[in-house]
């Protein structure tokens, strides 16, 4: 929304947060009609949330058309049946097998002393065999549902994952089952799938320049851990260079972005400890929770009053059984949540952590450097005060196009996790090319280049964001997520889908990424679009242009809601009114 | 008939009340009311219910203090201030601004300087940039990534590799995408944190064998063939696992690989097998473990390994059947989530192999030259070496424990640094004390690599010699 002279643009969502509401409830997001919503999204950011967002804050998630939900299921119904079938061929040796099987000499016992009998006896093991090392219906899914899309994932490239791309083609004459290369490479394929937000993933500059010195100078390892004799000074460097990026006292960087989540939380907290874990948390927060002991409970995604209920609850009731008070609290959101494009609360959840006194761990893998007026990521975007995180952790391999992780907070945390943290003791230090690309991507973006092209990466971002995901909408697609958001999920919904459009995508030289279940759930399935800096205007619309054609031709344009530009347009380019059709 | 009779039956019902005496009358009557009241009240008496008000509640938040997040670390912990190595930890290394000859970095075959290895990642990182901005799944697997996978499959002979992009992750990351709840893995006790928590994150029953002990792993093999014994459908379905090392990186010392394949036979438990130190130096062609018994590959199910170590770059990778393998493309979770590993780094490891394969004579220099320090510094008073003679990576612990570990911590502390003085780079090998499952004593690590001359050797033996001798007695 933005408050111009020709008033202000509608926006179909607002929260629910106790506001009067006339529409569905999905998620604690109430749709308003058109009228109601300006002024109620108004009242919304003064009243309901107590002044706390500085900006308005634009989050949708349209409701899954009924008769679309119903195919889908249908859909996934048609598909498991077939499996069943196809599996019930497979077993009597009808169809072609085509997955590796096991080693003969773990299974000769039954094969010498059966082999007359049927397979199906076979199976029934003696304790002297060795135990299956999968269970049937575990790959299932696997076999019969990914196997038939497989082509859409795993895609091998062989440039610079920058704004085009080159890749290999591959070809299966087995449905799926292998690849085989052609030898051909598809050029300058438009990349809708890297995370190369700020457009850092490149072969040329000064960061490239840069690297290339320093592996020159250090070689590519360091064959020891940060505690024994891998900790070099460009480490030290790092670190203190995260810190002033973040607004922080001190930080400390590791080797995987993953493991900066699995192998510090449990440093964090441990047994009597509580952890307060958003439902649509990636991979890493999950077993970083687990593996740290404590007891996780999950708040529905991005909704302050499950959160709220959850740390009141915890504080007055205390462990279960025991009834003793928790140790501490940590609150574990992400700023930006990659597969719903959804930016966190993050003024509320400041606001519930200090009522309630609990901890705040704050995932920045993909909203560092995409977020916010100056690429801080969300504190920047909402204009708030980094000491108010405790932990701040985030990812090197997005936006600054290296690898890696770092976690910023108080001096005193950092000191407890250089003695602590499981990466420092165990594993190997960050390699130093790897180092020299992010140091010199972050000067950039704070200006200590001497350049504005940081600044202005960070800007073009943002505008691509908004006219991506505003163009999207018009031509009638579902699209989750917040509108400043870069990561655009595009909803597809049916099974069959989601391989028609990455293929459709493709044969027009565009790469996307596809997802299903279960990294969806199971009717929800997407495809997604990361924006980067280094999209330039001709390319989003040649883009845009080619999804409006499969999406006619697909019938992905489920949305009821259709943005509808005005035809005349005085003050403002983003000024438009919403129709129903 | 049957009417007549029932109407009969109640016409003398009727009578029998008319003649029965009124005491009779009253206590039956009482005796219903009492059953009336019995049905309907209460039988239990309700506990008071204790709801707490709003205002309660709203204080015990307010009292509510929780602990701080990283308790403050007294200034002088061992752990806090690292050392700063300015420039590249090769084989002469800067250590807070001291030159001294590396013992401490895992640059088992120097390749971390090769100038080799270091033009064919120039070469990629000109390509492709440094980073991969996504994982495997999308568009983040580079062709550098499939050669290197298909090198490292062939370079071990099995039928498929598999590369993450953090050695750490890799058998911490694999052993859960097998080993899931109710399933049984044997373990060394002496294995690694990254097993260590590759099953705490598979949840399985975990049963701890001593070191290198194979009576002990059998007896622990019997006792569960015993247990299914009794429940023969549970054991059809519970996989067994053995995993261990290959050198053990807490011990040095190598594991009886001849045993335990008959031991996985036998019990029909799966052996995995983490080789990162194993790898790159055992064997005539530096295969690790399975070529330095002779052991055909296959009779291991999955070999792990990382890239950090021998090969001098950076990630880790696991090898072996691809009924196995490609299994952790969908389940493993640090290869799914996870940025892919650079294709700088991958390209290294691709030349640090070529370099392996065209001299295979380097294993030979480098065990001889383990042999070489081992016998050097055999006979230290107040230290013992433990490791195995052929393990370019073992320790130097204490003869005897001062008895409080802070005490010999410090001692060691001393040794290391009076070598780093005197130009020996060594370290303590660093454990976190509390998380260790059986934590191993403190001890020095000392690291043989092929770029050590006798000289330096005999200097570094020599001195740890002396600088043990001033500290200890």
């Amino acid at each position: 929304m933005r408050p111009g002279p020709g008033g202000c643009c509608c926006r179909r969502t607002v929260r629910a947060n106790g506001c009067v509401a006339n529409g569905e409830v999905r998620n604690g997001y109430v749709r308003t009609s058109a009228a109601a919503a300006a002024a109620a999204s108004q009242i919304h950011h003064v009243t309901q949330n107590g002044g706390l967002y500085k900006r308005p804050f634009n989050e949708a998630f349209e409701e899954t058309p009924m008769l679309v939900a119903v195919l889908t299921y249908v859909g996934y119904g048609v598909l498991t049946l077939f499996g069943y079938l196809r599996d019930f061929l497979r077993h009597w040796r009808i169809e072609k097998c085509h997955h590796a099987t096991e080693r003969e000499e773990q299974k000769k016992k039954k094969k010498k002393k059966k082999k007359k009998e049927t397979k199906k006896k076979k199976k029934k093991k003696r304790e002297m065999d060795f135990v299956s090392l999968y269970q049937d219906f575990e790959n299932f899914y696997t076999r019969n549902l990914y196997m038939r899309i497989r082509d859409n994932w795993n895609r091998p490239i062989c440039s610079v994952p920058g704004a085009r791309v080159d890749i290999m083609e591959r070809q299966s004459y087995d449905y799926n089952w292998s690849f085989k290369y052609t030898g051909n490479i598809i050029k300058g394929v438009i990349n809708m799938g890297s995370y190369n937000y700020l457009g850092f993933a490149r072969n040329t500059g000064s960061c490239q320049e840069a690297a290339a010195k320093i592996l020159e100078e250090y070689g590519v390892g360091v064959c020891s851990t940060r505690q024994e004799i891998g900790n070099l000074d460009k480490h030290e460097e790092l670190e203190e260079l995260v810190a002033r990026f973040l607004g922080v006292e001190a930080a400390m960087a590791y080797g995987m972005g993953f493991a900066t989540n699995s192998m510090n939380i449990p440093a964090l907290v441990g047994k009597g400890c509580l952890i307060l874990s958003d439902e649509l948390n990636h991979a890493s927060l999950v077993l970083g929770a687990r593996l740290s002991g404590a007891t996780i409970r999950i708040f529905k995604h991005n909704n302050m009053q499950s959160l709220e209920k959850l740390l009141k609850d915890a504080i007055v009731y205390g462990q279960p059984r025991t009834r003793r008070p928790w140790k501490k609290i940590l609150i574990l959101v992400e700023g930006i949540y990659s597969m719903e494009g959804s930016i966190v609360r993050l003024p509320e959840v400041i606001a519930l952590k200090k009522k309630y006194k609990a901890y705040l761990y704050l995932d920045e893998a993909h909203s560092i450097g995409a977020l916010g007026p100056t690429g801080r990521g969300v504190v920047d975007y909402f204009g708030l005060d980094p000491e108010d995180v405790d932990v701040m952790m985030g990812t090197f391999t997005k936006s600054f196009g290296a690898s890696g992780g770092y976690i910023g907070g108080k001096k005193e945390l950092i000191d407890y996790l250089r003695t602590h943290s499981h990466s420092a003791v165990y594993a190997t230090s960050l390699s130093p090319p790897v180092v020299e690309q992010i140091i010199t991507s972050m000067k950039c973006i704070m200006g200590q280049d001497g350049t504005s092209l940081g600044k202005e990466c960070v800007q073009q971002l943002a505008e691509n964001t908004r006219y991506f995901r505003r163009r999207l909408k018009e031509m009638g697609f579902i699209i989750y997520g917040n509108e400043d958001s870069p990561v655009v999920p595009l909803m597809l919904y049916m099974p069959a889908k989601i391989g028609a459009f990455g293929r459709e995508m493709l044969k027009r030289n565009i790469g996307v990424v596809v997802v299903g279940f279960p990294a969806t759930p199971i009717i929800e399935s997407r495809a997604r679009f990361c924006l980067s800096a280094a999209h330039t205007k001709e390319i989003l619309d040649t883009a845009l242009k080619e999804i409006d054609e499969v999406g006619d031709l697909l019938q992905l344009k489920y949305s009821r809601h259709r943005l509808v530009p005005l035809l005349d347009r005085p003050f403002d380019e983003t000024t438009y009114e919403e129709t129903e059709d | 008939m049957a009417t007549a009779t029932e109407q009969w039956v109640l016409v003398e019902m009727v009578q029998a009340l008319y003649e029965a005496p009124a005491y009779h009358l009253i206590l039956e009557g009482i005796l219903i009311l009492w059953i009336i009241r019995l049905l309907f009240s209460k039988t239990y008496k309700l506990q008071e219910r204790s709801d707490l008000t709003v205002k309660e509640k709203e204080e015990l938040i307010e009292e509510w203090q929780p602990e701080p997040l990283g308790p403050p670390v007294p200034k002088d912990h061992p752990a806090l201030n690292y050392n700063i190595v300015s420039g590249p930890p090769s084989h002469k290394i800067v250590v807070n601004g001291k030159e001294c000859i590396n013992f401490a970095s895992f640059n088992f075959l120097g390749l971390l300087d090769n100038p080799r290895v270091k033009a064919a990642a120039l070469a990629s990182l000109k390509k492709y940039g440094v980073g991969t901005c996504g994982p495997r799944g999308f568009y983040g697997t580079f062709d550098v990534h499939l050669d290197l996978e298909d090198r490292l499959a062939k370079f071990m002979k099995t039928e498929e590799a598999i590369i993450y992009s953090y050695g750490f992750a890799t058998i911490a990351s694999a052993i859960p995408a097998y080993s899931k709840r109710g399933d049984i893995v044997f373990v060394d006790r002496a294995a690694c944190f990254a097993i260590q928590k590759g099953l705490q994150a598979s949840r399985s029953d975990i049963k701890l064998f001593k070191h290198n002990d194979m009576a002990d792993l059998e007896r622990l093999l019997k006792e569960q063939e015993i247990e299914d014994q009794k429940n023969p459908r549970k054991a059809r379905v519970t996989r067994r696992f053995i995993v261990v090392e290959g050198l053990y990186m807490n011990t040095g010392t190598i594991c009886p690989l001849p045993e335990l394949v008959k031991l996985k036979y036998k019990y029909k438990a799966r052996i995995f097998l983490e080789e990162s130190l194993s790898f790159g130096v055992l064997g005539e062609h530096g295969r690790g473990v399975t070529e330095h018994y002779g052991i055909n590959i296959d009779d291991i199910d999955l070999i792990s390994a990382n890239m950090e170590n021998a090969l001098a770059s950076i990630g880790g990778f696991c090898c072996g059947r691809s009924f196995v393998i490609d299994h952790q493309r969908l389940s493993g979770q640090g290869y799914c989530f996870s940025a892919s590993l650079p294709p700088l780094l991958a390209a290294a490891a691709i030349e640090a192999l070529n370099i392996m394969e065209e001299n295979p004579g380097i294993f030979a220099v480098l065990k001889e030259k383990c042999r070489q320090i081992h016998k050097a510094l055999q006979g230290i008073s107040g230290l013992k070496v433990v490791g195995e003679s052929l393990s370019p990576a073992f320790h130097l612990q204490l003869e005897e424990s001062t008895g409080s570990r802070e005490q010999d911590v410090r001692l060691l502390q001393e040794i290391v640094d009076q070598c780093m003085n005197r130009s020996i780079a060594l370290t303590q090998a660093r454990y976190l004390e509390k998380e260790e499952k059986c934590l191993p004593p403190p001890s020095i690590r000392v690291v043989v690599t092929v770029e050590q001359t006798a000289e330096e050797l005999e200097r570094a033996a020599s001195t740890i010699k002396e600088v043990a001798q001033a500290v200890l007695l």
